[in-house]
This record gives C-alpha cells, sequence and structure tokens, in this order.
C-alpha cells in the first residue's frame, strides 16, 4: 500500500519574519471562487460609490487680480507656468505647483483682450483694448514691453500659429501678422461685422476660423487671399476651439447654451450638438488629447464633454465662483483653470476622483481592476446612476426644470401643428439642422 | 536534399535582383527583364514539382517521417514551440476549466471599430484564460492518494493501518476524542483550520483541531441541535433547544437571537453574511448577521424541516422533506424555486457538492441516488444499500462519505460512473450523528453519540487554498483585514438565483413574462377615474347636475376604453390568424376576405 495525505510545511504558507510580506498562494480554480458575477457586482457598485466620494475636482485658486480674468495662457514649453490678463490691463504670470504669483505688470489701458505665448514659449504676446499688440520678455527684470504695435483698428481676440512666426488677430477684420513687422502681412474680410475670437488650427496649421458677430463661423487659409467658408448660425459663436488631434473638428461655445461640433468638410450642419449648460457659453477649451473638451458658461458652471457625446460628462461649480469668462485645459491633461468675473482662477482636476501623485504598482493596479469592474457593469441601472448623478447648485437646477418644460412645450407643438396640417408640410428637422441658418462658399 | 538546396540558395538570388537599382535597369532594359521573368518561371516551375514531390514522398513514404521520431513532442505543439515565445502550450482541458464560456463572435459585426474592440477584448479574455491555467503548474501541492498493490482493496485499510503508514504530522490528523454528552454535531471554519463541537446534552467546545488547542469548552445546560461557524474563528452560532445563541471563541455569549425560534438546521452563506435556519414549525429565516436584522422569513408550510444544506454553487437551501421531495429556496421568493421529487419515502441525506453540480440524496427506502443540480434531472446513478444512509458528505474533489449506524464509507466519484464498491470504510464505536469533510485536509470529521472521531481519506482535500479565499494559515491581522474586505464586498440577499451568473447577462423578457404582458392587455380594467367637478355659479352648482356630468364622463371614459380595447384585441388575433390558418393549393379560389 503507498498512501499520502495532504500535508503542507507551514513554512512555506507563512513569512520568515515580521518584517517581511505576508505570502499569498493563489488557486485561480474557478470552483474555489463562486458566486463569481455578483461578487463582482457587489465591488463594481462600491468602486463607483467610491468614486462619487472620492470626486473632488477643486485643486486650488489663484488670487491676486484686481478686477475680472479676461485671457488665460499656457505656456507651451513650461507646464507650471500660467499667463493671465485682467480687464483692468494688468498681466500676471502664475506658479501653478506652489499656487503663487511670480509677477505681474501693467501691460494695458483698458481690457487686455488677448494673450498668447510664442510656440517656442519665450515671449508672450497680448492685445487690449489699447488697440495694441505688445511683446513681453520672461525675464523678471523686463519691465516694459519688447515691441509695441499699434494697430489701425480694434483688435479683440489673437491666436498663434504654429511653427511659424506668424500670429493673427481679429476685431474689426482679420489680420495677419509677423513678429518683425509692425504692420499686417495680410488682412481679409467678409462683410462688415466684427469678429470676437479667433483661433488657428494646431494640425494644418494655416487654417484660421473665428466667431463672428454677426452670428457667423468664418473659415481662412492663410495661404489664400480671402476667406475660405461662412456658416451662418441661428444666435451668435461665443468661441471656438479646434480639436488638437483630428485637423477637421472644431467646437463653438454658442450663446443658445450649447456647443457644436463641426467638420470644415461639412459646414451645412454641426457634426454634434453638446447640451445641459443653462445660460450662454463663453469659452470653450480641447484637451490636448482631442477626446474632451472643457467649456465655461455664465450659468457659474464649468462642464467637461466627451467630444463625440451630446451630454457633459461632469459639472464643477463653487458657491463662490460667478460667471465664468475663461477656461483652459492643461497641456498634461490633467488639470483645467477657469477664470472668471470675481478676479479668481481657479483650477481644477480634469478626473474629479482621480489620485494625484505617484501611485504604487499594486495601487495602480487595484485601480485599473475597479475602472474595468465600472465599465463592465456600467449599464446597470444602480451603477449607472449612481455614476450619472450630480448636484448642481440650485439656480441651475431650476434653470434646467424651467427650460424641460419649455423644450417639451415646443415639442409638443410642433406635434399638434403636424397632426393638424398636410401631411409632409410640416417636416422634421433633425436638432443638429435647427440651429443653422445658412452656408456661404 | 532537393528542399534544402530550395530555401537557401534560389530565394536568396531573387531579392538581389529586384533591389537593383531603376537606373542599373534602365541601361540594359529589354535583356535584364526578359531574363528575369525567364528566370522567375524557371523558379517557379522547379519549385512547385519539388513541393509537389515532397508532399507525395511523405504521404506514401514512411520514411520522411521517421526522420523526426527523435523529437518526443506531438508535431501540433512541436511548430508552436518553435515559435518565438518558447512556452509549452496549455492542455486544452486546463483551458476549458478555466474558460469562462465562449466568447462573441465578431465576424458577424458590421462596425469596424466596434469589431476592432470586440476582437481585443476577447484576445485580453483568452489571454488571462491562459495565464490561470498556465498558473496551474506551478501549485506547489499534489493531492493526496491511496494506492493498492495487487490483491488489496483500499477499503481493508483501517485508520490504524493508514495513520501508520504516515509522517507524523499526518498522522495526528487522525484522532479520537471521548466524550459523554453526545451525539455530536461538528463544523469546520471555511479554511479547514478550527472545529466547533456541538454535543446533544448541552457540550460546546471550539478548538484548533490542527494544533489541538482547545479555544473554549462549555456546557449550555440545554440541548444543543446544530452549531456553525460565522464568518470568522471567533464567533459561532449555536442551535439550542428554543432559541439559537452566537457565541465568542472564549464561549461568552454574544447574543441570544429569540427570533430564531426551536430551529432543527442552521446554515451559514459566507458570501451574503446569512446565517439561515430551518426550524421545527417549518420556518425559513434568513439573518443578515452584518446588520443583525432578519432580511426574510416565511413558512414554508412543508411541516418539520430537519434537513438543509446550502448549494455552495449559487447560496439557494436545499429542503429534504418527508415525502421524499427537494425542494429550493432564496430568501426573495416565498415559494420554492425548485422541487424534486427524488425518492418514495423520507429523505435522510443530502449533499451538494461545491461545484453546485451535483447532489446526492439518501432515503429510508435504503437508497442513495445522484442527480444533476444545474439541470435538475436524474437520476444519474442509483445505489441500493443495506442500511439507511443518515448522513451524507461531499469533499472537495467529489468523494462521498455516507454512515449507516456506525459504519462510514467513502465513495470515490460516484455521481458520473457507477461505484460498486466503497473506496474506505471505517467503522465507529457508536451511532454517527454528523459527517464533514475538512476543507483543504484530507479529513473526514464523523461526530457521533460518545464523541468525535477524525479519520483520514486520502486524496478528499483541495491540496493548493487560495489565500485571498480561505487561508489555514492566517495570521490575526490577515483575518481582520480579510473580514473588512469581505464585509465590503458583501453580496445582496436579492441576488440569490438559482443561476448565479444572471446579473451579468442581458434582461431579455421571458415567454412568462410576454404572456404575462399580454394578458395584462386583454383582460384590463377601465381604469378608476378621478372626477372632481368644476367650480360654477351658485344656481348650477346642484348635486344632481353634477352626478349627471359624472355619468357623462365616465361612460364617455367606458366607451374609450372598450374601443382601444377592442381595436387591440383585433389586431391580436388579425396576428394570429394569419399566423395559423392552413394554407391550401385551393384557397386561392375562396372569396377574398375583408380586412
Amino acid at each position: 500500500m503507498k498512501v499520502k495525505v495532504i500535508s503542507r510545511n507551514p513554512d512555506e504558507y507563512l513569512r520568515e519574519t515580521k518584517r517581511d510580506i505576508h505570502k499569498v498562494q493563489r488557486n485561480y480554480d474557478p470552483d474555489l471562487h463562486p458566486l463569481e458575477a455578483p461578487r463582482e457586482y457587489a465591488r463594481a457598485l462600491n468602486s463607483v460609490k467610491l468614486e462619487r466620494m472620492f470626486a473632488k475636482p477643486f485643486v486650488g485658486n489663484l488670487d491676486g487680480h484686481r478686477d475680472g480674468v479676461s485671457c488665460l495662457a499656457k505656456d507651451p514649453k513650461n507646464l507650471s507656468i500660467l499667463a493671465s490678463g485682467a480687464c483692468d490691463g494688468e498681466i500676471r504670470l502664475w506658479n501653478l505647483p506652489v499656487r503663487s504669483c511670480i509677477r505681474s505688470f501693467q501691460a494695458h489701458d483698458g481690457f487686455v483682450r488677448g494673450l498668447t505665448y510664442t510656440p517656442n514659449g519665450q515671449n508672450l504676446i497680448s492685445l487690449g483694448d489699447d488697440k495694441t499688440i505688445k511683446f513681453w520678455g520672461l525675464e523678471e527684470d523686463q519691465e516694459d514691453p519688447l515691441n509695441t504695435i499699434l494697430s489701425k483698428t480694434v483688435v479683440s481676440s489673437i491666436s498663434h500659429q504654429r511653427g511659424e512666426t506668424r500670429f493673427a488677430t481679429s476685431g474689426e477684420i482679420c489680420q495677419l501678422w509677423e513678429h518683425t513687422r509692425n504692420e499686417p502681412i495680410r488682412s481679409y474680410q467678409w462683410g462688415v461685422d466684427s469678429l470676437h475670437h479667433i483661433a488657428f488650427n494646431q494640425i494644418e496649421t494655416h487654417l484660421l476660423a473665428a466667431c463672428a458677430s454677426d452670428r457667423s463661423i468664418i473659415l481662412y487659409d492663410t495661404r489664400e487671399t480671402g476667406p475660405v467658408r461662412k456658416t451662418v448660425m441661428k444666435l451668435r459663436a461665443n468661441c471656438l476651439s479646434w480639436n488638437p488631434m483630428e485637423a477637421f473638428m472644431f467646437t463653438v461655445a454658442n450663446e443658445d447654451y450649447n456647443l457644436y461640433s463641426f467638420d470644415v468638410r461639412k459646414m451645412k450642419s454641426p457634426v454634434n450638438v453638446h447640451m445641459d449648460h443653462v445660460a450662454a457659453v463663453v469659452y470653450v477649451d480641447h484637451s490636448p488629447t482631442g477626446k474632451e473638451f472643457v467649456s465655461g458658461s455664465y450659468d457659474k458652471t464649468v462642464r467637461i464633454y466627451e467630444s463625440h457625446k451630446g451630454h457633459s460628462r461632469d459639472v464643477y461649480h463653487t458657491k463662490r465662483m460667478q460667471r465664468l469668462t475663461v477656461v483652459s485645459w492643461s497641456l498634461d491633461n490633467k488639470y483645467i483653470m477657469s477664470g472668471s468675473d470675481e478676479m479668481n482662477i481657479r483650477v481644477w482636476k480634469a478626473q474629479a476622483s482621480e489620485k494625484l501623485g505617484v501611485m504604487k504598482p499594486r495601487e495602480k493596479a487595484a485601480m485599473n481592476y475597479h475602472e474595468a469592474l465600472k465599465a463592465k457593469f456600467a449599464q446597470h441601472p444602480q451603477i449607472k446612476r449612481i455614476a450619472r448623478h450630480r448636484h448642481v447648485p440650485k439656480h441651475v437646477f431650476n434653470a434646467q426644470q424651467e427650460q424641460r418644460v419649455m423644450r417639451e412645450k415646443a415639442k409638443r407643438k410642433e406635434g399638434n401643428v403636424r397632426k393638424h396640417s398636410k401631411k409632409g408640410s410640416v417636416p422634421f428637422v433633425p436638432e443638429r439642422k435647427k440651429h443653422i441658418i445658412k452656408e456661404h462658399e | 536534399m532537393p528542399r534544402l538546396q530550395m530555401g537557401s540558395k534560389k530565394p536568396g538570388q531573387k531579392p538581389k535582383k529586384q533591389f537593383v537599382k531603376p537606373s542599373a535597369i534602365g541601361d540594359r532594359k529589354p535583356i535584364s527583364t526578359k531574363t528575369m521573368l525567364k528566370n522567375r518561371d524557371a523558379q517557379l516551375k522547379e519549385f512547385v514539382s519539388l513541393e509537389l514531390k515532397g508532399r507525395r514522398k511523405s504521404a506514401k513514404d514512411p520514411k520522411v517521417g521517421n526522420e523526426n521520431q527523435d523529437n518526443p513532442l506531438p508535431t501540433s505543439l512541436r511548430a508552436k514551440n518553435d515559435t518565438s515565445s518558447g512556452r509549452p502550450p496549455v492542455p486544452k482541458e486546463k483551458l476549458l476549466k478555466h474558460s469562462r464560456g465562449e466568447g462573441i463572435d465578431a465576424s458577424n459585426i458590421k462596425v469596424g471599430l466596434l469589431k476592432k474592440k470586440i476582437k481585443k477584448r476577447e484576445k485580453l479574455i483568452d489571454y488571462s484564460t491562459e495565464q490561470a491555467a498556465r498558473l496551474e503548474l506551478f501549485l506547489p501541492e499534489d493531492s493526496g492518494f491511496l494506492e493498492t498493490d495487487d490483491g488489496e482493496v483500499s477499503r481493508q485499510f483501517t485508520q490504524a493501518q493508514i495513520a501508520s503508514s504516515l509522517d507524523i504530522t499526518s498522522a495526528t490528523k487522525q484522532f479520537e476524542l471521548d466524550l459523554q454528552f453526545g451525539p455530536y454535531r461538528s463544523n469546520y471554519t471555511r479554511n479547514g483550520r478550527f472545529l466547533v463541537l456541538g454535543g446533544k446534552r448541552g457540550h460546546l467546545a471550539a478548538m484548533d483541531w490542527v494544533t489541538k488547542k482547545l479555544m473554549c469548552e462549555i456546557n449550555v445546560m440545554e440541548e444543543i441541535v446544530d452549531v456553525r461557524w460565522l464568518h470568522v474563528e471567533t464567533m459561532f452560532a449555536a442551535a439550542q433547544k428554543e432559541w439559537v445563541h452566537i457565541y465568542d471563541n472564549q464561549g461568552i455569549e454574544l447574543h441570544c437571537l429569540k427570533q430564531l425560534h426551536k430551529v432543527l438546521c442552521m446554515e451559514f452563506l459566507p458570501y451574503h453574511f446569512l446565517l439561515a435556519t430551518a426550524s421545527e414549525q417549518g420556518w425559513l429565516k434568513w439573518l443578515d448577521i452584518s446588520i443583525g436584522k432578519i432580511i426574510s422569513q416565511f413558512n414554508t408550510r412543508m411541516s418539520r424541516l430537519n434537513l438543509m444544506v446550502q448549494n455552495p454553487y449559487n447560496a439557494v437551501l436545499c429542503l429534504g422533506h418527508s415525502q421524499g421531495t427537494v425542494s429550493m429556496w432564496s430568501p426573495n421568493m416565498k415559494e420554492p424555486l425548485a422541487k424534486m421529487l427524488c425518492h418514495r419515502s423520507p429523505l435522510l441525506g443530502l449533499s451538494v457538492d461545491r461545484t453546485g453540480q451535483y447532489m446526492i440524496t439518501s432515503a429510508a427506502d435504503k437508497t442513495m441516488k445522484t442527480w444533476d443540480l444545474r439541470m435538475m434531472s436524474g437520476p444519474l446513478t442509483e445505489y441500493h444499500l443495506h442500511a439507511h444512509a443518515n448522513n451524507l458528505a461531499f469533499s472537495e474533489k467529489g468523494l462521498v462519505g455516507l454512515s449507516m449506524g456506525n459504519i462510514v464509507e467513502v465513495y470515490k466519484d460516484p455521481c458520473r460512473n457507477q461505484v460498486d464498491k466503497a473506496y474506505l470504510r471505517h467503522k465507529s464505536n457508536s451511532t454517527i450523528r454528523s459527517l464533514q469533510f475538512c476543507p483543504y485536509e484530507d479529513v473526514l470529521a464523523v461526530g457521533h453519540s460518545k464523541g468525535f472521531s477524525s479519520i483520514l481519506v486520502p486524496g478528499s482535500g483541495e491540496p493548493n487554498f487560495d489565500a485571498l479565499e480561505a487561508n489555514p494559515y492566517q495570521t490575526k491581522s490577515q483575518r481582520q483585514e480579510r473580514e473588512v474586505k469581505s464585509l465590503l464586498e458583501k453580496i445582496q440577499p436579492e441576488l440569490i438565483t438559482l443561476d448565479p451568473s444572471t446579473i451579468t447577462q442581458v434582461d431579455t423578457p421571458s415567454l412568462k413574462d410576454k404572456v404575462e404582458a399580454r394578458k395584462n392587455l386583454l383582460f384590463l380594467k377601465p381604469p378608476k377615474f378621478d372626477f372632481e367637478p368644476r367650480r360654477r355659479a351658485k344656481w348650477r352648482a346642484g348635486t344632481a347636475q353634477v352626478a349627471k356630468t359624472k355619468k357623462i364622463i365616465r361612460e364617455d371614459n367606458v366607451r374609450k376604453f372598450v374601443q382601444t380595447k377592442q381595436q387591440l384585441t383585433r389586431e391580436e388575433n388579425k396576428s394570429k390568424a394569419t399566423v395559423n390558418e392552413p394554407k391550401d393549393v385551393l384557397d386561392r379560389f375562396r372569396p377574398k376576405k375583408r380586412r
């Protein structure tokens, strides 16, 4: 007879000294792990609850401006520095990690309307209500501007061409400038109305788009002499941001509470309508991955959208934050900066529940596991409900209710009209086409 | 070999010619292209003929096959071995064991991006399955066995003989406790390290049975019907004459649960933190021990419930009844989830294996049957015993222990094939009251009238534990951490169903739901209407006027309702008629029906 029973040597299962970590023997046999699905569900539920618990997006506050913040500029070479211009003509440079002001100087009389870094990150260009365009050096002791250009027309916005020494300004007309010259090298005009925002494409660097106050969006090509294309919307677009990854896509923030994503090749209707704001959207900025964008609105909230989705992923607000004037997504895709009327710049996390700082491998693995679980059970009603729920301020909540009633009313009325008129005389118009009036080429 | 020549020389020449600079070709264009083409044709011809020859040869001539015979691996695996990774392939049956079912077939999907995503995910799942299966190679322990020589049978060996041929640590696992408050019931913790004993005449003892360290020993001075460990080894529940009491490992009474009255059987569902009890009056109760509340209780109307086990696969309770039926219960339904008629006489023993696949029952007619629990079918096998089998127990490896009077017999895999002889046999000195295999050990606990004995059954236990599920060597801090984690992962009792994976499946209405929905539509009652009369001028506000208006509105409502219902039934009938009508060649001559 040969006989053997299970006999384990405890030394192989116990740690040798107290300083060691515990030995954990694994056996992945499914029979040893019963009730897999319900246990995973319980875990997913926990992790989605934890996600909401840890969702504390507000990182910090940069205060110092003595008037509302009017513009922000990201340093293309340095993640830790942010430049901001205010309505009293002051420009401040901030050190983000320590949240302090490095430098401040009076740049313009009246508003600082536009602010941008040159692509090499060595100079700052600002423009103000005093019709001047000023070049600034970034060293401590450089008090005066390196160069001041006096524009013949009012200027309201600036955008720098990538990899070149040219930039464009908008105002009464769109002008193209060269660093070394004091006169615009080219100017474009279409109609008589003024342009209030302009942006260069970051991939197709010759492409330029501007929002005009005659409710239109105008496309320019710097290689051509005239504007290329124009789309007129029902209400005016406030701001425009090109997708930094997809050359042909841009998003505009509109006065009618929505944002619209356009495809340059097909400007007749937007590709997507992004809803959820309850007041005019003032500013929009894409994340460097191009998958998301952030918008600031007159309803005192910041919202984050996924580029291909119609509703926002997240909404940020604080009690003290007033109407937003400008938002910006940091170049490391981790933070969002927002400037508002009440003189503060706020720094937010881009992912509300993300843990900042270095993570240990086990922590990272656990995080990945929980992400996977959340994705697996995302469609379950309870998990969906928890993941989607956001608390919004009372005025936003009430406005949402009110607007829902208004929308339903309009829909009902349209339905009634359709019911009582000749078949086909009241066509169904998709939401995307409702907000566009016409397209000029 | 001609083949070798092909492989090395000629294809090597060809690319050289192709990569000549275009300018150089241009100098002598007509000649070079022609010759090139010629060369290529010749090469191709040669290649094809050689290939064919080679194949024919290998098919006919065994010599070609013999060339590689010194390589021990089968050809299919050899090909894989030669590739980059150099890892041996995982056997198919092991992959099958770890697989979570067939994946999604991406070939029917039209959207390119989705197809890509699904394919990627399937690949990841396959990879993880393979990794899990591969890890089986590295498991440190092997399961036990008992091999017999010629002329021996395994059941002839007594426990003393088995213990004498084992090392001293294993031999100490076989022991006998002579106690006087019997008959005894026993229970092991989930990690198999601790044991609690409850004697019918009030004796309670908890111990670490491996080191034989006694944790507590008391006499409750009352009848003890059943004992059960809770989620950790610091607490256990004892069903006493009237109520269920909870003690800690020092023997201090923590709770007296008067809601659990006259309990005969207890089961602890570790992932749900539920203590399930079955009582003398037919009550089934589930107590959530993490919040101390009874989450569900009802009377089964099945009289006395003295036989209950849990199905570890789905945490459903199986009750054995005196009518010979087995009924399955979840806390969410007051009716049994399923009922099986297993025997024609009262059930005596019942056990479910850990995979939830097999159930084994024994009855007063001295038979024992095995059932397929997932298909709810059977019996798979049927045994006629020479005595009543009062207790049944499944081990982790599928062995079945049964007790008849004072005899314990262990059968090896009696579900899948008809076994005629027992694997082991043990004679105790008194009537046996309870049987349980120890988790992760080759040990069977036998509680009997005169005490308790722990006997060795080689090959019954799972040799490799998973420390994140149950760890026999866990320390205090590990236990505490585990307790918190498992509490966080507590499964809600609503998820107890026959198929535990229901939560991951798509929620489609079953046929029953559809029929129910149709019924609701057809046998709809007119909705109650709430009539609030408008305030009118005084001379028109009389009750007679109000009653009149009310009547008009009600009749109008009813008329509308009847109309819609008729329309619905008409549509229903129409669809039915078109489907059910028999078709005949001569139907075309019938007068056309009006729609």
